[in-house]
């Protein structure tokens, strides 16, 4: 017995001594940066020239703003130093969940921000008090027409003429509910505050999407599937993002991203610190790196969207420069209708909605 | 050291079994009773305000209560009770074919062939499926450049092409087991049923299938499992319509943050699989031990 | 004429790629007879079965069942059944739904089967054994429900593939006669194969010898074990002394045979084998054709020493060497009490016929037994 029990203490203290080694092995290793990012959003490019400048090692992993909120929410705000959510999905997470950390503005150069976007962002992420989110990347969803073949789409709703059926898509998220109850004539993001009234609106689009959904191909889901869609002419008009629609636009000049006669809606996606980050000096010093204009402009060019670096436009590429105005004539760009915060509760309503108009039959 | 090392005492040999069965014991606990019972907790509370919840059935009253959950639900069983039976039509005269007609090489070579698109992942398989499946896919064009078809044809998103890429992705899981309880059949015991009069029909019937019914009922398993599981495959091929209910657990947990309900949904699905398990075994009066053993 | 044999082949050749399993057999078995074919494993005995039930084509030739051609009719048409080698009874099915089997696929009404599937039971001997399980059952009465499985569907003819293989000694020697009664109280045709000579000289009717696909010899037990026409038949039916040598001086009657030791022996000269001087031959002597103590009218006599006394009841032997020529053979040892004193070591004389020495040319193939 006392033998056996010899052999169990000397295989537990190997162990154990495995285990130290292990940890000795990652204190060693470079500082580390966990970086919980879009596709894009982190060029190589841009995390060589960060680590050349401090030694820190980034770690990319690429996500969406659901999948931000769940990896955090699993781990209690842990496994990650920078997160990017968007603006509007930062309160209520951090009032459901908790999984966020105040941001030190005093650790950021402010003067590197467009102010106007820089008090928004703080604004939209302030809770109690505290602001958890500062901005990065922006842009807006709208249309994706091949020109060509679907000259008439100008507005969500025009997704569901007879001429296109069969040969449009968009999501079933968020974003569709909105745009369509705008095209629709309603204001979802001023019924934000009354519960009553967001679903009266979300009901009319719900009958509406409900009606629509013969006319739709099928329901994307990654950016990259859709693009396809259109490139092969299978779709010839969609909701989606502006970027997807100059990339498009790159190879085939009919195609390109149209902003909605309703309004494009506008998002900006932040820095955010997970409420257990390990690295926090790390995570502020990308920060400030990112938004140097020179490497904002990379970032631009690499993600497809502008920044909220001062003076990167400079440095931005022209033909992309080009492209925004052509979708964006200054009145369209004046009437983006930017996500306010989303308030909890709403997104049980709207998923409720997506649920139904995802059973409903098409034929 | 000899001496100490063999066993002598009861209580020894105890300690050293329960040592040997450590590792499959803590996998048990930690890996796949602890998330189920928090799973199960989980699905039991009810959200009332930030952070704060309270124990209720909400979650499964509303599953009852709200029809598309219902509909989901049974869809997923009926069609997955369906591409089981269907990957079961196919894959017995294949594994037939393997097993009993095929000889030597040709056997290994044919075995080999089933087993090739599992060398890269579902995703992959299912991308493949879409390629030849699209409006602007391989089928549509030859069958438009064969003169069958005046325009592009759609065969992709509808229940036919979530058909085909379930039982295409099971089809391995029912021919392996299929392949070696037939092989484990004397072919004099066909040959006998020929013998004695029986004809093709009654010889499956009275001799092969009794005696493959083990591997029919373990492959059945095995692949109604996977459907009933299956999320890529439903959602790819089915598009608009694709409604499976694992798609549903999903988008409880992701994009609803609801974890309650999904919790709720994991274990109605669990208990859907394990009824009609329990279900397919007694009508084919076969047992789990004689299954899986 | 024709149909007084329940079974006929008629030049049936089976060939597989470039290998003749089957070469040229012809055969006629009369109605009611126990016919056995005896073979080393491989001589293409097994095909031939196959052929008969229809499990595989003739690549020429002709079958016949009852005077009709069955060529082109499948197994489950013929009127002949098998007892395969392991039996092949339904693991899936009990006994009397194993026995059933048959005559449900010829959709007989249930009282009926039910009628005759007790009645067969009963004629094997088993008529409580209906509900029992396939695998409650001993080796023998596996056997006879195989058997019973068949008969019930009163086969023209009952094809049987070593079906006594699986058996031990003991069983198998108890079923050697249980097949050969049950065949004659129920009349049946038996085409029984086996590479066992005691099964087929005990049951059988008529053997046919069958070696590297031909038929060495077709004849009743007692025909080939006393006048084998091959040095093959003489070797593999039955115990024998064999020895290569060379053909000496002769007459009409007899030869002599020069042994590479030196010895000398007397061989019959058959009328139908042309021997010459000098010509390579083998010749055969049974051990019980020789007589210990030298026996009046034994034209070969020697004197030799025992080596070994091989005590087996009544199939004792005695290993011996001729004093002369140094030459080994094996000599029955009757059990008759006469020779209870032979001891290893003693010197005996040894004789015996002419008659009982058989002499075939060497060049003939032959596989000993």
């Amino acid at each position: 017995m006392s033998k056996k029990h010899g052999a169990l203490r000397g295989s537990l203290l190997s162990l154990t001594a495995l285990a130290g080694m292990v940890s000795l092995v990652s204190a060693a290793q470079a500082e580390e940066l966990r970086l919980l990012t879009w596709g894009g959003y982190a060029p190589d490019e841009v995390v060589e020239m960060f680590e050349k400048e401090t030694g820190i090692d980034v770690e990319v992993t690429l996500s969406n703003n659901e999948d931000m909120i769940s990896k955090l929410r699993a781990t209690g705000g842990g496994g990650f130093d920078l997160a990017q959510p968007s603006q509007d999905r930062i309160a209520g997470a951090q009032l459901e969940y908790g999984i966020y950390k105040p941001i030190d503005l005093g650790k950021i150069d402010n003067d590197k921000f467009i102010p106007s976007m820089l008090d928004a962002t703080k604004s939209n992420t302030t809770v109690d008090g505290e602001v958890y989110g500062v901005p990065h990347v922006w842009g807006t969803s709208g249309l994706i027409v091949d020109t060509s073949k679907a000259a008439a789409v100008k507005d969500y709703t025009d997704l569901c003429a007879p001429e296109v059926a069969g040969k449009v898509s968009y999501r079933l998220k968020r974003p569709t509910l909105i745009g369509f109850a705008y095209a629709m004539g309603m204001d979802p993001f001023a019924a934000y505050g009354d519960e009553a009234k967001y679903q009266e609106i979300l009901d009319a689009v719900e009958a509406k999407l409900i009606e629509c959904k013969a006319n739709v191909k099928t329901y994307w889901e990654g950016g990259d599937a859709l693009l396809n869609l259109v490139r092969s002419g299978e779709v010839v008009a969609a909701m989606a993002w502006d970027t997807g629609g100059w990339k498009l636009n790159n190879d085939n000049a009919d195609i390109t991203f149209v902003a909605p006669k309703s309004g494009a809606l506008g998002w900006i996606d932040t820095f955010a610190l997970p409420r257990k980050t390990k690295n926090e000096d790390a995570a502020y010093k990308w920060i400030n790196f990112v938004m140097q204009p020179e490497i904002a402009a990379k970032i631009t060019a690499s993600a497809g969207n502008f920044t909220a670096s001062k003076g990167a436009d400079e440095f931005a590429d022209d033909k992309l420069k080009a492209q925004f105005q052509g979708s964006f004539p200054p009145a369209d760009l004046d009437n983006i209708k930017w996500y306010p915060t989303v308030p909890a509760g709403l997104e049980v309503l709207e998923g409720k909605t997506l649920d139904r108009v995802k059973a409903a039959q098409s034929n | 050291m000899n001496k100490s090392a063999s066993i002598t005492t009861g209580g020894t040999f105890r300690f050293g079994l329960l040592l040997l069965a450590m590792p499959l014991l803590l996998w048990l606990f930690l890996l796949v009773i602890l998330p189920h019972v928090d799973l199960f907790l989980v699905s039991m509370r009810e959200r009332i305000s930030y952070g704060k919840y309270e124990f209720s059935l909400i979650n499964y009253i509303e599953f009852f209560a709200e029809p598309l959950y219902w509909n989901t639900y049974v869809r997923t069983a009926v069609m997955s009770i369906f591409a089981t039976a269907l990957t079961l039509i196919i894959g017995f005269p294949v594994s037939y074919y393997i097993a009993k007609v095929m000889r030597g090489k040709g056997k290994n070579v044919l075995f080999l062939m089933c087993l090739i698109p599992f060398w890269v992942s579902e995703l992959v398989r299912t991308f493949g499926w879409m390629i030849l499946l699209r409006e602007s896919g391989v089928i549509s064009n030859f069958l438009q450049w064969a003169g069958l078809a005046d325009g592009p044809v759609e065969m992709l998103y509808n229940d036919a092409a979530i058909m085909v890429g379930l039982v295409y992705t099971s089809m391995l899981f029912m021919v392996v087991p299929l392949v070696s309880v037939l092989d484990s059949l004397d072919d004099s015991l066909i040959e006998a049923g020929y013998d004695l009069g029986g004809n093709t029909f009654t010889v499956t019937r009275d001799i092969v299938i009794p005696h493959a019914m083990p591997g029919i009922a373990s492959g059945c398993i095995v692949v109604f499992m996977l459907t009933l599981g299956n999320y890529l495959t439903p959602n790819l091929l089915g598009g608009k319509d694709s409604l499976w209910f694992t798609e549903q657990i999903y988008t409880q947990f992701i994009t609803r943050f609801n974890w309650e309900s999904g919790s709720a949904f994991g274990f109605l699905l669990l208990i859907l699989s394990s009824v009609i398990v329990w279900v397919g075994l007694k009508l084919s009066k076969q047992t789990l031990s004689e299954t899986v053993g | 004429m024709a149909d007084q044999f329940d079974l006929e082949c008629r030049n049936v050749v089976k060939t597989f790629d470039d290998f003749t399993a089957v070469n040229d057999i012809s055969l006629a078995i009369p109605k009611g007879s126990f016919f056995s074919i005896l073979g080393p494993s491989g001589c293409g005995k097994t095909t031939l079965l196959r052929m008969l039930a229809g499990f595989q084509a003739p690549t020429s030739g002709d079958i016949l069942i009852k005077g009709s051609s069955v060529l082109g009719v499948p197994p489950n048409r013929r009127p002949v059944n098998m007892v395969f080698q392991h039996l092949a009874l339904f693991p899936m099915m009990n006994v009397a739904e194993n026995v059933a089997y048959g005559l449900k696929r010829r959709g007989i009404d249930k009282q009926t089967i039910a009628k005759k599937v007790n009645e067969t039971l009963a004629r094997v001997g088993l008529p409580d054994a209906g509900p029992k399980q396939v695998n409650q059952l001993s080796g023998g009465q596996k056997q006879r429900i195989a058997i019973a499985r068949c008969l019930v569907l009163d086969p023209a003819v009952l094809l049987l593939d070593e079906p006594l293989g699986a058996l031990d000694l003991k069983l198998r020697e108890h079923m050697k006669v249980e097949l050969k009664q049950l065949q004659h109280e129920i009349g049946t045709t038996f085409v029984y194969i086996t590479h066992d000579q005691s099964e087929a000289l005990v049951m059988s009717d008529q053997v046919a010898v069958m070696n590297a696909g031909r038929f060495e010899q077709v004849g009743a037990p007692q025909d080939l074990y006393y006048n084998p026409k091959t040095a093959f038949v003489a070797g593999f039916v039955g115990e024998s002394n064999r020895w290569t040598g060379t053909i000496g001086s002769g007459d009409d009657n007899k030869v002599e045979v020069i042994l590479p030791t030196g010895g000398k022996v007397l061989a019959k000269r058959d009328a139908h084998m042309p021997l010459v001087e000098g010509q390579n031959v083998e010749i055969f002597v049974r051990p019980e054709a020789i007589a210990i103590d030298g026996a009046s009218g034994a034209e070969n006599t020697i004197s030799a020493k025992v080596e070994n006394v091989l005590f087996n009841g009544a199939a004792s032997s005695l290993q011996v060497r001729d004093v002369a020529t140094g030459q080994e053979m094996t000599v029955a040892l009757p059990q008759t009490g006469a020779y209870a004193s032979v001891r290893a070591g003693d010197e005996i004389t040894l004789g015996w016929t002419v008659e009982n020495t058989r002499c075939f040319a060497a060049n003939q193939s032959g596989a000993g037994a």
